[in-house]
């Protein structure tokens, strides 16, 4: 009986440790190291047949010259904003974007709701990068798009999209609009009904029924929505890769040039610590709210 | 408890001069091909405390629903104040709804959710702290102003929706099955409760409930509904007493109906033939009957007297044999089987302590009732 619980207990921690905390440590000792033309290519390497001495020298070559170096070079944080920015921006559209089509889900008929769930999440069956792929066929100079504006007789020359911000946040809205889709259709779809006809029955019209019952009631699930976007998008490496120009700013493509461009593993290390460090808030804020909701169901 | 004898009786519905609050002319309501409502005509008059009462799905809540105004009339009219309500939204009616689920608004407070009515009504801002003050008294929560819902208890929530529905003070009440989520005690508690606040306020209530007693205790007068229609509409003792029908007396309360063929025996008395072999039952009814129709007549098991010894001078006397006693405290009912295998209930106040009962199991006993205490109905 005990063994169980430990098990259960032991599980997930388990789970964390090997696949979170031994990572991290892992990474956050590379940061930590000094770049070297050697395989790994870091130094140093900890050498246990050196014994305790091999253990106290390891220590002590490991430095915070790493973190130093991003603060001084303006280009990571510049990145490190120019990623944040994006983020918020494109959290702010997919939310413009998936309340109201929650909404709509949570409005319909119940034979109509699997079908709406299903058209939101069939894009999943698809790979990701196909689907990023194929919007530089919509978005490209003589992409669909343009053809289309064109042809209606909208604009003349065709508009520079590809390669811009603005493909970057088409992409990240697309991509990620299920994952505010769904956690703001769940929080409508439980609302109880005769609230919104209590408000009318107390003299509110649909409108503001509207903004002082459904809206304040379905904030958790937007909060989770905007997390759930902000959270991978401020990484996205991706989505400014394929669609992005080179003017295009984010960690993620720094990150990657740091690692597989430079080879300079400890400074790329050092800007995945960061990323982390700045990501930790936003998802400690996102469990708090997930805890307060939970409260508030019981 | 005896009334002063000046003070007059309410009962609106029997003087012709008054207008009623509300007129329901021919009303009928479909969902697609289901008939909710079928061409239903009422009256409910001002200070009323009226029950809708039946089964689930016999239309009570949709005539709610219409008068607060989630559901238009298929046809017919709905007169409030001597005005058609069909033009008006639900945000514009002076009615006001207690929800079955109380439908309070969890993010907000005990004091927001009753001051949000008074928030979207005309009323001029620095009045409403004062409303909802007097609100908050009104159902004694005054302690519980800056709790949100999910802090107090369902009694609690009960009270807090009727302040809510109460507090812009509506011309119509509606509450629609309002204590169904309370414990039994707790309900009669808040019945009481109901009555009082609606004798203080003078607002016309009008209850959906599917439980009779309650229907029974509240209420000025009770419409029976089955199937979108109006069964009966009386008071409470005449719902009780004298049921217009079999559906009628089997729905309120306990009764034991027998059938048989009736044969007139005097100005309004009929002899009524149930079994081979056994006396007519002697029952009285004020609509004439012809002769040897098949009639059913009911009979509160309180009216029945049980005795081990035959009864001298009572109309009807039946033989039978104790087949189940139920004792409940304050009253036992006794199932006696009667001659044909039929069962009749006997139900007697536990006077005595139950060791001193002297009649039991499978004893014979002789059941009574004069020929005024039963109905004898037709349909």
């Amino acid at each position: 009986m005990n063994l169980r619980r430990l098990f259960l207990i032991g599980t997930p921690y388990l789970w964390l440790l090997v696949f979170f905390l031994i990572p991290f440590v892992i990474v956050l000792k590379i940061a930590l190291s000094d770049y070297a033309i050697s395989i790994p290519p870091y130094t140093p390497t900890l050498d246990l047949s050196a014994g305790w001495e091999g253990v106290k020298s390891f220590f002590a070559a490991l430095d915070f010259e790493n973190f130093s170096f991003l603060a001084s070079d303006a280009l990571y944080w510049k990145a490190y904003l120019s990623s944040l920015q994006i983020a918020a921006i494109s959290t702010i559209i997919t939310l413009i974007v998936g309340y109201p089509i929650a909404y709509g889900m949570a409005q319909a008929s119940d034979e109509w709701r699997p079908t709406l769930m299903m058209l939101v999440i069939l894009p999943f069956w698809t790979s990701f990068l196909i689907r990023i792929y194929s919007w530089i066929g919509i978005l490209s100079n003589e992409g669909f798009l343009n053809q289309l504006l064109m042809w209606l007789g909208i604009i003349d020359t065709p508009l520079t999209i590809l390669n811009t911000n603005v493909a970057v946040y088409v992409g990240i809205v697309y991509a990620y609009l299920p994952f505010m889709i769904l956690p703001i259709y769940a929080a409508l779809e439980k609302l109880d009904g005769s609230l919104i006809e209590a408000a009318e029955d107390l003299g509110c019209s649909r409108a503001s029924a509207f903004w002082l019952i459904t809206l304040p009631l379905s904030k958790p699930g937007v909060i989770a929505g905007c997390f759930l976007v902000f959270i991978p998008a401020l990484g996205e490496f991706v989505i400014p890769s394929i669609l992005g120009g080179s003017s295009t700013l984010m960690i993620g493509k720094v990150l990657f040039e740091e690692f597989f461009s430079n080879r300079d593993w400890p400074v790329a290390s050092a800007v995945a610590v960061v990323l982390l460090l700045i990501l930790i808030v936003p998802i400690i804020l996102f469990q708090r709210n997930e805890q307060k909701q939970r409260e508030a169901n019981q | 408890m005896a009334q002063p004898a000046n003070r007059p009786v309410f009962a609106p519905w029997n003087d012709p001069n008054e207008k009623p609050l509300i007129r329901f002319q021919n009303v009928t309501k479909k969902f697609g091909e289901f008939v909710a409502i079928d061409d239903l005509t009422l009256d409910i008059f001002r200070r009323e405390f009226f029950a809708l009462l039946g089964p689930s799905g016999c239309g009570k809540t949709t005539l709610m629903r219409m008068l607060a105004g989630f559901e238009a009339p298929t046809s017919g009219t709905i007169l409030l104040d001597g005005v058609d309500i069909a033009p008006i939204p639900p945000n514009k009616r002076a009615t006001n709804m207690m929800f079955q689920s109380y439908a309070l608004f969890p993010h907000l407070t005990v004091w927001d959710n009753i001051a949000f009515g008074l928030k979207r009504s005309d009323m001029a801002k620095d009045k409403i702290p004062a409303r909802v003050e007097e609100m908050l008294r009104l159902v004694r929560l005054e302690k519980f102003a800056k709790r949100k819902p999910h802090q107090i208890s369902g009694g609690q929530r009960q009270r807090v929706a009727l302040a809510r529905s109460l507090a812009k003070a509506p011309k119509l009440l509606l509450l629609d099955e309002p204590l169904g989520a309370l414990d039994k005690k707790l309900r009669q508690d808040t019945q009481f409760e109901l009555m009082d606040i609606q004798e203080k306020t003078g607002t016309t209530f009008v209850i959906v409930t599917h439980d009779q007693e309650e229907a029974m205790t509240v209420a000025s007068r009770v419409a029976v509904m089955d199937h979108g229609k109006m069964i009966q509409v009386d008071t409470p003792d005449r719902i009780y007493e004298t049921p217009n029908s079999v559906y009628v007396a089997d729905f309120i309360g306990d009764v034991n109906i027998i059938e048989g063929r009736a044969v007139r025996k005097g100005d309004d008395k009929y002899a009524i033939a149930w079994a081979e072999g056994q006396p007519d039952i002697l029952g009285t009814s004020s609509a004439a009957i012809d002769q040897g129709t098949r009639v059913h007549f009911a009979i509160r098991p309180e009216k029945v007297a049980i005795a081990s010894e035959r009864p001298e001078g009572r109309a009807n006397v039946i033989e039978g044999t104790v087949s189940d006693i139920a004792y409940l405290g304050n009253i036992s009912t006794y199932k006696v089987e009667v001659a044909g295998g039929r069962m009749i209930k006997a139900q007697v106040a536990n006077e005595r302590r139950l060791a001193r009962r002297d009649i039991t199991w499978d004893d014979k006993v002789f059941l009574s009732f004069t020929d005024t205490a039963g109905v004898v109905l037709l349909k």
